[in-house]
C-alpha cells in the first residue's frame, strides 16, 4: 500500500487526479457547463467505429450470439391472451460470451483500450457478472485484473450468487478484494487504482458503454434476416443502465427507431441498498430498482465525472416485475424451453412475458441477454437461501410480494403482470435532481436541449415542467 | 498451535475502516461495524492463525492482514430442494 493518507476523506478528495490518471480521458474537455457536457462527441472519440468494436470483440470471444425463438413459452402465452394477441418472444443468449454474460461486450474494448494504452491491468468494483467478464478479457489481453467485490455482511455471510461471481474472477485469474457491505467500495477502488497504476475499468465509461452497442445491431440484423422486419420491442434489464443504453444505441445505429426500448427491473422497494443487515434479504443482486432508478434519474452518480450510460435518453417504457415472478419464469424458461441460464438475466424475459400478451401475434419482442448459471446462480440456491435467512417463500398471487419478507411465487402464467413505472414521474425526477446541481431559473438555452435529449422529450417540455420543480 | 507453512495459499482479513471512520453517508446497522477486506494470496512467512502476515496475491502484490483461512475454498452449491419449485412447468397452465 502507498505512504499518502488512505482515511476515507482524504482518498476521496483525490478522486479526480486519480480517475484521470487511471482512465486517460479528460471529461473537462466534454463538459459544457454545471448541467450539460457533449455526450455523442465523448461517445465518438473513443476512437472505434462499430465495425472495430465487432473486429476487437471476435478476437477475445464476445459477440455472434445465437437469437432463439421460444416457441413453447410464446404459445403458453398466447393460450391465455385474448384473441390475436402474444408476439413472438426471441431471446438473445448472451450466455454464450466468453465469462457467460452481455457484460463481456462492456469489458472488451476497455480490455482492448488499456492493453493498447500499455496498462499493465485493470480494475472494478462490481458484484456482478461485470466481474468475471473484467477477468476474462484482462486474461485474454495479458493483463492483471484486480475486482473489488461487495461479498459479506458484517457476519461475514455472503449471497450464493455472489459468492459464485467471486469464484468465477478468481477462475479467470483476478485478485478479488472481497469487501463487508457499505458504499465504500468506490473508497477502496480508488485506493487500488492508486496503489497499481492500473486501466479503471468502471462500467459507465464510453468504451464500457460502446462495446454493449454491438448487442443492439446483431439483434437487428438477425430479427431482419429471419423474420424480415424490425423488432416492435426490446426488453432490456436496466440497473446501473448500461445494457440500456448500449443496446439501444445499438438498435438507433441499425436505423431501428420504431422500436420500443423497455426498461425492466425487479422490484427491490423498501430495501436500503446499503444496509449491513438487508444486504442478505435481497434474492437479486443486480437488476433491480435499488440501482435502476436512481440511475436513471440521475446517471452521474457514479465512478467517472460523466457516466455515459444515461438510460432515460433511450427508454420508452419502464417495467417491475416481483422477485417471485422472475423465479417463476426462470424455471419455466428451463422446463418448457430446455434452457437453464440464471434467473438476474431473466428480469426482461419475465416483463416480456407481461408485454407480449397485449401486443399482436404477428409483433416481435427481443429479450436481449441470458446469463449463465450454476451453483449459487440459480434460483434454486437464491430461494433456499432466502428461506434460511428468514424470508418466506411461498406459491400464490406476486401481487403479495413483500421485498425482503416474502417471496410469492405465481401459481400460473396468467398471474405473471409485472407493473409499469411511471415515465413522467422519472423525467421529473431527473429534472430535480439536476436543479440540485443548478438552479432551474439558473439553466441556459442549452442547458435545457441537454436535459430535454437528455430524457427523450424536447425543451418545450423541460420549459414547460421547469417552473413546477 | 503448529504453524503455517510459507507458501501456503491463505486468506487474510483486514479491518480497512473502523466504525468510526467509515463514510458518512452509511445507514445507522452498517455504521455499527467496521468495514472489512478479506483476500486470498501465498503465505510469505510461515505464521499461525491468527498471526499478522504478508501475502502475495495471484496478480503478485503484497498485502497485510490477519491469517484467518488455510486453503480458502468454495462450497456454494445449488442449495436445499424448494418445492414450491419442483411443479412448476408441468402443471396445467391457465
Amino acid at each position: 500500500m502507498s505512504a499518502k493518507d488512505t482515511s476515507y476523506a482524504a482518498v476521496m478528495a483525490r478522486k479526480n487526479e486519480i480517475m484521470k490518471a487511471s482512465l486517460g480521458i479528460d471529461f473537462d474537455d466534454y463538459m459544457q457547463s454545471p448541467i450539460a457536457f457533449d455526450y455523442e462527441r465523448m461517445m465518438r472519440e473513443t476512437g472505434y467505429s462499430l465495425d472495430d468494436i465487432r473486429r476487437i470483440q471476435r478476437e477475445t470471444k464476445v459477440g455472434d450470439t445465437p437469437l432463439f425463438e421460444l416457441r413453447n413459452l410464446t404459445e403458453a402465452v398466447r393460450r391465455m391472451a385474448g384473441p390475436g394477441k402474444g408476439a413472438t418472444i426471441l431471446v438473445k443468449d448472451e450466455a454464450a460470451n466468453a465469462s457467460g454474460s452481455f457484460k463481456a461486450r462492456r469489458a472488451s474494448i476497455s480490455a482492448y483500450e488499456a492493453a493498447r494504452k500499455g496498462y499493465k491491468g485493470m480494475i472494478a468494483a462490481t458484484s456482478g457478472n461485470y466481474g468475471a467478464a473484467v477477468a476474462s478479457q484482462a486474461a485474454q489481453r495479458g493483463l492483471k485484473c484486480i475486482v473489488v467485490q461487495e461479498v459479506y455482511d458484517s457476519r461475514g455471510v455472503g449471497q450464493p450468487e455472489i459468492v459464485e461471481k467471486g469464484r468465477a474472477c478468481e477462475a479467470y485469474g483476478a485478485e478479488v478484494l472481497k469487501l463487508t457491505v457499505g458504499p465504500e467500495l468506490f473508497y477502496m477502488l480508488l485506493r487500488a487504482l492508486e496503489d497499481t497504476g492500473f486501466f479503471n475499468a468502471s462500467l459507465y465509461t464510453p468504451f464500457g458503454i460502446r462495446g454493449v452497442e454491438t448487442l443492439g445491431t446483431e439483434i437487428a440484423e438477425q430479427v431482419r434476416a429471419r423474420y424480415g422486419k424490425d423488432p416492435d420491442a426490446v426488453m432490456i434489464t436496466h440497473a446501473g443502465g448500461g445494457n440500456l443504453t448500449g443496446t439501444a444505441r445499438g438498435l438507433l445505429a441499425a436505423g431501428c427507431d420504431q422500436t420500443r426500448i423497455v426498461a425492466c427491473s425487479v422490484d427491490l422497494g423498501g430495501l436500503h441498498m446499503a444496509s449491513d443487515h438487508d444486504f442478505n434479504r435481497k434474492s437479486f443482486t443486480t437488476g433491480h430498482t435499488g440501482f435502476g432508478v436512481p440511475f436513471a434519474t440521475w446517471p452521474d452518480r457514479v465512478d467517472v465525472p460523466r457516466n455515459a450510460a444515461r438510460s432515460l435518453r433511450y427508454m420508452d417504457e419502464y417495467h417491475l416485475v416481483t422477485q417471485g415472478e422472475v423465479f417463476y419464469i426462470t424455471e419455466l424458461l428451463t422446463k418448457l424451453e430446455g434452457l437453464e441460464r440464471g434467473p438476474a438475466g431473466n428480469i426482461s424475459l419475465t416483463a416480456a412475458v407481461a408485454v407480449a400478451r397485449q401486443m399482436d401475434r404477428d409483433q416481435i419482442v427481443v429479450v436481449q441477454e441470458t446469463e449463465y448459471t450454476g451453483a449459487g446462480k440459480h434460483h434454486n440456491s437464491q430461494l433456499a437461501f432466502a428461506r434460511e435467512n428468514g424470508v418466506e417463500v411461498r406459491r400464490g398471487d406476486p401481487k403479495d410480494n413483500v421485498p425482503g419478507k416474502a417471496i410469492v411465487i405465481p401459481v400460473s402464467l396468467d398471474q405473471v403482470w409485472g407493473k409499469e413505472q411511471d415515465m413522467e414521474k422519472l423525467r421529473l425526477s431527473y429534472l430535480r435532481n439536476a436543479a440540485k446541481v443548478a438552479a432551474a431559473n439558473t439553466w441556459s438555452e442549452a442547458d435545457v436541449a441537454f436535459l430535454a435529449a437528455d430524457i427523450k422529450r424536447d425543451s418545450a417540455w423541460v420549459r414547460q415542467h421547469m417552473a413546477g420543480l | 498451535m503448529s504453524k503455517i507453512e510459507k507458501g501456503t495459499w491463505v486468506e487474510i482479513e483486514q479491518v480497512v475502516l473502523k466504525p468510526e471512520e467509515r463514510a458518512p453517508s452509511v445507514p445507522e446497522d452498517t455504521k455499527q461495524v467496521p468495514y472489512v477486506l478479506r483476500v486470498s494470496g501465498f503465505l510469505l512467512e510461515a505464521a499461525e492463525l491468527g498471526a499478522e502476515v504478508k501475502i502475495r496475491t495471484i496478480i503478485g502484490r503484497e498485502l497485510s492482514g490477519v491469517l484467518r483461512t488455510v486453503n480458502p475454498s468454495y462450497s456454494h452449491s445449488f442449495g436445499t430442494t424448494v418445492p414450491e419449485l419442483l411443479t412448476i412447468g408441468t402443471e396445467a397452465e391457465a
